[in-house]
């Protein structure tokens, strides 16, 4: 057989953005691009280590019912797996350990922050230091905002890139750290590749485009080799230019930015691990 | 021992959630408090180890970055009152739910039956607020008394110690389960009696057929071969009654009308279903031939058309008014969740796509006292409009299309339309996926939620008018992880062939559902002690007629019983085997063995007998007013602000619009993104630019001078707004929903006639004008007696319909936006002008109705959309907006600050049909009009394309952002965009 990228999307208990995320996957080149439930997980029928590029993505896991994605890392952290073999959360953390790449997105990137997961420093994949939270103005939202890039962040997803224009759709997208150390480590590592600002792409944290009063204007996180990333805007809602809300009025690229994302995860697995 | 996890923000930690209270508690009490701060509150009553519980408050229940938690001891200080809101017994906590399934995962073990976790919110506030203020805070605003209860501390109360006492709102279950029987051989006052205890909202005719049926000696024979007695049970009465109910059997529609028209000519209307919209449907088929693209109308929980050959769409609009009058929250919660039901359940089953809602209140700064048991406009607002963001949100479906109408007399009773589409194959496993067959001996199979008192008599209580005795049971909660989960597991179950048929259990429950697919093989047997109960104590009828949510019914073979059953088993979703459909002829049920229900199939849904209404239609005399001295800048600006007219973003930002990654026409469009789009583009499949577009006409101001002219401008509405972004004409099907109030004569209703007269023009107008353009019906509801009525007050809600229409795009790359584009681009008005400004947004402004209430042309109509489709075809249009409220004036507004650009126009250059006032030029609500833009280069083709249109060259885009309308030489309106739209964006901003 061919050497093939498998990216995988887990589904279920409220994940609203499988299919796209998974046809994302497909568009930028990935040979296997699956939405699996997490029963075929928990069942043992399909196994993480079959795969390169782990999606996690948007949804309202159990509704975000004790805040977002809580109960979600509960259940990745505490579900028995068939046949008692190791957690969700440990099959993650072997994931990482293996070289391969995880993308959360939205609710995908509450779970990784409420399990630990980032931004990942010396080496701790298990312990939360930061977290996602209410937005200022108190509601959910759905808005398009322009994302500024750190060309010196290790984050291999926006490299190349100089800033980019996706929408996002949460309640919950505020991110807050525990102490100034952490916000320190991550500006000094430059593990936040994307921040909110204004339509020169300069970082702000003037509402609305800060939609939701992010520190720093922080609206994405990766850990220190790049290859474990969350962000709170939606990739995988612009993959065509039909889907940017002013195509009808601008000459807009077929390919929309956030398929460069995609993009270059695939090739990097392409390039890194096959 | 229960034990209280009270979770806290720490120090410094921003509370959004408490600025929110204070700064709404402000806006509705007008009271100011310092400060406002929330804590969450879960009472675990299970038997856990305090290191457990120790365990779970650390983890799931709480976020260690930004939290505080304390297990049975207060973190409340420095407040003046502390108010802990939790929710009554019985009724619907997703959170608790979430709580004891994190635990179980955490502790490996599971929760007993009666073990469970409860959450309530404590609010402390800060300021000068005395006991009896904070009551009302609470029970005017913070709670709804209908489904939650309170516990209000002031400082000096509260236990430093051991906090707020551990109370739980455990049901009462002691009530033993018990059939009892109905004596019917009573007085008619006393069976009328019987009806109002029971809320079973029949009348005295239906009251007295059941009692002939139960005393015909071959009814009596069969049930005593069933171990029954001659007076039928509480079961039994309770089926009939919700099957009977207006609500599922639209009696109102069914009627024999004796209908008089203005001049005295009568003429009798043997059902207005099945004469005006089923007519209609049939007629445009039978016109359509071999082009018909409708594959399952009016038999299915929602209309299936053709997409394509590989896919069918699916499309239902539900209303939802009286459960969202008394918890607006709860109410539209349980409607968008319950039409995301009926897409589901639609065929073999749909996956949902995109859902759009259309509300109807009074205002929100509604200021004039409110009579008793109505709740504040701004509550119903906001309550209403959380509980559809809450719903469509969660569910990962996007809202793309919906509209909000004020109208003081929506106070009685408010308006929530829902609306959902969804997507099919055209075939599964080589049938056609629209259709569905119970096959005799299938399991009776109830997926999802279980069952509690919640929704009990929500069929027959929303057809009744809101009255002092309207129950709290009506009342639910919806659930959408857990409906989320379950359509997750049935589609695979679906593309695996494991049942032959579904439904969804709405109003009526189980007794609706399982009674209606029974219709397939005629006849079911049913266990009623099998069904999953919330809690025990349930009442045999109560669980046959429980509304309780997140519910499916599905008839399963035998053969595949086993392995649907271990699907459902490892995707976490309980299912529960009831009984059998059988072919009996008998609506069986038991209960631990014995026959507590047995009713003939065909009485059940035959034999309600068929209501008898007068109608009588008169021309009430209205006139034009004279308007004299008005400005009528000052007039455009006032109309931009009018709360029909003005932005919702507010509203539409709450709303996830774009998961799914389909939308390509969003509801904000422009430069700005804030303009307001006609209609809705939605492409469904990754492989292919065919697209959905979906939009709708509601126009109840209309009704006060003619709902014949309503319906016609309903109609042409959606269409326009359909046709704008390029929705194909050709290619449209209509649902239409009626929400009127009580049109049957009665002491209580003594302009019932009028009232019915109204109801018979609309559906006049509906065959009429849906035959004309070609577009079947494929669905509808209808919603009969939105009326209030205690004490001497009554409201009744002006008559409206919504109509809403899904239709196809060949390409959605072709799609086209309202927002102007570049300057020098040419401005177009296409369609006739005409005096037509009575029910219109301009006079309502002024504090009149008028007379001439708009007319539409379907010939003249159609063949202009027709011709829009070929410019579109074309690429011809840059932009095209419909004129609809505020006319000519208020559409080219927002075309130009939706573009950032300005429009100069002479409108003596428009197609008139007659010599016009200025104000009519500008704010007339003729139909069929659309404002177009066109390049300079394509002006002659376009003209040409156009010959045979009215299609007027009335001026054109420019640089300078100023909306500049003249009359010759003469200037009418000179406004810049930022004045407009600041006009136009104040109203519902903060909302």
């Amino acid at each position: 057989m061919a050497k093939q990228v498998r990216s995988l999307v887990i589904a279920g208990n409220g994940t609203n953005c499988e299919r796209e995320v998974a046809e994302a996957c497909r568009l930028a080149g990935s040979e296997i691009a699956e939405a699996v439930h997490i029963a075929e997980l928990l069942a043992g029928r399909v196994k993480l280590e079959d795969y390169h590029f782990l999606n996690l993505a948007g949804g309202f896991l159990d509704g975000d019912d004790l805040g977002s994605a809580k109960a979600g890392a509960n259940r990745l952290m505490h579900a028995p797996v068939a046949g008692g073999g190791a957690s969700l959360a440990e099959q993650i953390l072997q994931f990482i350990k293996d070289g391969k790449l995880i993308m959360g997105v939205c609710n995908g990137f509450q779970l990784m922050v409420k399990m630990g997961l980032l931004p990942g420093t010396e080496q701790n994949y298990q312990q939360q230091t930061c977290t996602l939270t209410h937005n200022d103005c108190g509601r959910f939202i759905d808005r398009w905002t322009y994302l500024q890039t750190d060309t010196e962040s290790p984050c291999i997803y926006t490299e190349g890139l100089k800033g980019i224009y996706l929408p996002v759709r949460h309640g919950e997208g505020k991110f807050v750290v525990d102490t100034d150390a952490t916000l320190k480590n991550i500006e000094a590592a430059h593990l936040a590749p994307l921040r909110y600002a204004d339509a020169e792409f300069t970082a702000t944290m003037e509402y609305p485009a800060n939609p939701n009063g992010s520190i720093a204007a922080i609206a994405g996180v990766c850990d220190p080799t790049g290859r474990v990333f969350g962000l709170m805007p939606h990739p995988e809602a612009y993959v065509h230019y039909t889907q940017h809300p002013r195509w009808t009025r601008e000459d807009l690229p077929e390919e929309g930015m956030g398929l460069w994302l995609y993009q270059n995860a695939i090739n990097y697995v392409r390039t890194h691990l096959l | 021992m229960p034990c209280r996890i009270v979770v806290g923000l720490k120090d410094g930690v921003r509370d959004a959630r408490g600025e929110r209270v204070k700064n709404e508690i402000r806006q509705h009490l007008g009271l100011e408090l310092q400060a406002v701060r929330t804590l969450d509150v879960y009472t675990v009553d299970a038997e856990l180890s305090s290191a457990e519980i120790d365990a779970a408050a650390k983890g799931p229940l709480s976020d260690p970055v930004i939290q505080n938690v304390a297990v049975d001891h207060p973190l409340a200080t420095d407040f003046d009152v502390l108010i802990e809101v939790g929710f009554r017994p019985g009724v619907t906590d997703n959170i608790g739910r979430t709580a004891r399934e994190a635990i179980q995962y955490l502790t490996g073990r599971s929760f007993t039956d009666g073990e469970a976790v409860y959450t309530s919110v404590q609010y402390l506030l800060s300021g000068a607020i005395d006991k009896a203020t904070a009551e009302q805070v609470t029970s005017g605003f913070l709670a709804n008394g209908l489904i939650q209860r309170w516990t209000i501390l002031m400082k000096d109360e509260l236990d430093p110690a051991k906090g707020v006492p551990v109370s739980i709102p455990r049901v009462d279950t002691t009530t033993k389960p018990r059939v009892q029987k109905m004596n019917l051989n009573v007085s008619d006052e006393e069976l009328l009696q019987i009806s109002r205890d029971g809320m079973l909202a029949l009348n005295l005719i239906e009251m007295k057929t059941l009692q002939s049926h139960f005393n015909d000696p071959q009814v009596q024979a069969k049930r005593s071969e069933k171990g029954l007695g001659p007076e039928l049970t509480d079961v039994e009465l309770e089926a009939l009654a919700q099957t009977w109910s207006e609500h599922c059997k639209h009696k109102i529609f069914s009627a024999q009308i004796n209908y008089e028209d203005e001049a005295g000519n009568k003429e009798t209307i043997d059902s207005l279903f099945k004469t005006y919209i089923v007519g209609a449907t049939r007629d445009i088929r039978n016109n359509l031939g071999k082009d018909d693209f409708c594959l399952s109308v009016f038999k299915d929980n929602a209309g299936v058309i053709r997409f394509n050959d590989d896919w069918s769409m699916v499309y239902k609009v539900e209303t939802h008014n009286s459960p969202s009058a008394l918890d607006p929250y709860g109410g539209a919660l349980t409607g968008i969740v319950g039409c995301n039901r009926d897409g589901y359940g639609t065929g073999m089953g749909a996956r949902l796509i995109f859902n759009t809602d259309v509300f109807c209140f009074a205002s929100p700064f509604y200021d004039k006292p409110l009579p008793p048991r109505l709740l504040h406009p701004r509550r119903i607002f906001d309550g209403v409009v959380e509980g559809v963001e809450h719903g469509g949100n969660k569910s990962g479906i996007p809202t793309v299309n919906g509209s909000i109408q004020f109208d003081d007399r929506f106070a009685g009773k408010p308006l929530v339309y829902c609306g959902t589409a969804s997507i099919m194959p055209a075939e599964l496993n080589g049938k056609p996926c629209h259709e569905k067959q119970v096959q005799v001996g299938d399991h009776i199979i109830m997926t999802g939620g279980r069952i509690g008192k919640d929704g009990i008599h929500g069929a027959t209580f929303s057809s009744e008018e809101l009255h002092e005795g309207s129950p709290v049971t009506a009342v639910q909660i919806g659930d959408p992880i857990t409906q989320r989960r379950m359509f997750d597991f049935l589609i695979i179950a679906r593309d695996r062939g494991l049942y032959n048929s579904i439904t969804d259990n709405g109003a009526g429950g189980l007794s609706s559902s399982v009674g209606e697919m029974a219709e397939d093989t005629g006849g079911l047997e049913m266990h009623l002690d099998r069904a999953p109960l919330k809690y025990p104590g349930l009442q045999p009828w109560e669980i046959l007629i429980s509304e309780a949510q997140e519910r499916m019914t599905l008839a399963v073979p035998d053969e595949s019983l086993a392995a649907f059953m271990q699907l459902a088993a490892e995707m976490g979703v309980e299912a529960t085997d009831l009984g059998l459909f059988t072919d009996s002829g008998y609506y069986h049920c038991l209960y631990e063995g014995e026959t507590v229900c047995c009713l003939d199939m065909e009485f059940l849904h035959e034999g309600v007998p068929q209501m008898q209404i007068p109608a009588k239609w008169e021309i009430k005399g209205h006139q034009e007013p004279a308007l004299s001295g008005r400005d009528l800048q000052t007039d455009l600006l006032g109309l931009l602000g009018r709360l029909n007219i003005c932005s919702k973003e507010s509203v539409v930002r709450r709303y996830d619009h774009e998961v799914q990654a389909g939308s390509v026409v969003k509801p904000l469009t422009g430069v700005a993104n804030d303009g307001p789009s006609d209609a809705a583009v939605y492409r469904p499949l990754f492989d292919s630019f065919e697209g959905i577009v979906t939009s709708h006409g509601i126009c109840p101001s209309y009704s006060d001078i003619d709902t014949y002219h309503m319906m016609a401008c309903a109609i042409d509405e959606a269409l326009r707004n359909y046709v704008a972004v390029g929705g194909n004409i050709e290619h449209v099907a209509g649902l239409d929903n009626f929400c009127w109030c009580d049109p049957v004569e009665s002491e209580r209703t003594p302009d019932g006639a009028y009232k019915a007269a109204q109801l018979v023009r609309a559906n006049k107008a509906l065959y009429e004008y849906c035959v004309a353009f070609g577009v079947p019906l494929i669905s509808g509801k209808d919603s009969m007696k939105n009326d209030y009525h205690i004490g001497e007050t009554k409201i009744s809600i002006p008559p409206t319909v919504l109509f809403s229409v899904i239709g196809k795009i060949d390409d959605v790359r072709k799609a086209v936006t309202m927002d102007v584009k570049t300057p020098g681009d040419l401005v177009y008005l296409l369609g006739t002008t005409a005096d037509e400004l009575g029910g219109s947004e301009y006079y309502r402004m002024c504090g009149e109705l008028g007379a001439n209430v708009p007319q539409v042309d379907s010939q003249k109509a159609l063949h202009l959309y027709r011709t829009v489709n070929r410019a579109q075809q074309q690429k011809l249009l840059r932009s095209c907006h419909d004129l609809s409220d505020g006319g000519l004036a208020v559409s080219l507004a927002e075309k130009a600050f939706a573009g950032g650009f300005g429009i100069c126009a002479d409108l003596d250059k428009m197609v008139v049909s007659a010599e016009l006032s200025d104000s009519a030029l500008l704010f007339s609500e003729s139909q069929s009009r659309l404002a177009v833009t066109v390049k300079p280069e394509n002006k002659q083709a376009f003209e040409t394309l156009f010959a045979d249109c009215d299609a007027a060259l009335i001026g054109e885009v420019t640089t300078a952002p100023i909306l500049s309308l003249s009359r010759g030489s003469r200037k009418l309106i000179d406004s810049v965009n930022e004045q407009n739209k600041e006009a136009w964006q104040a109203p519902l901003r903060e909302l």
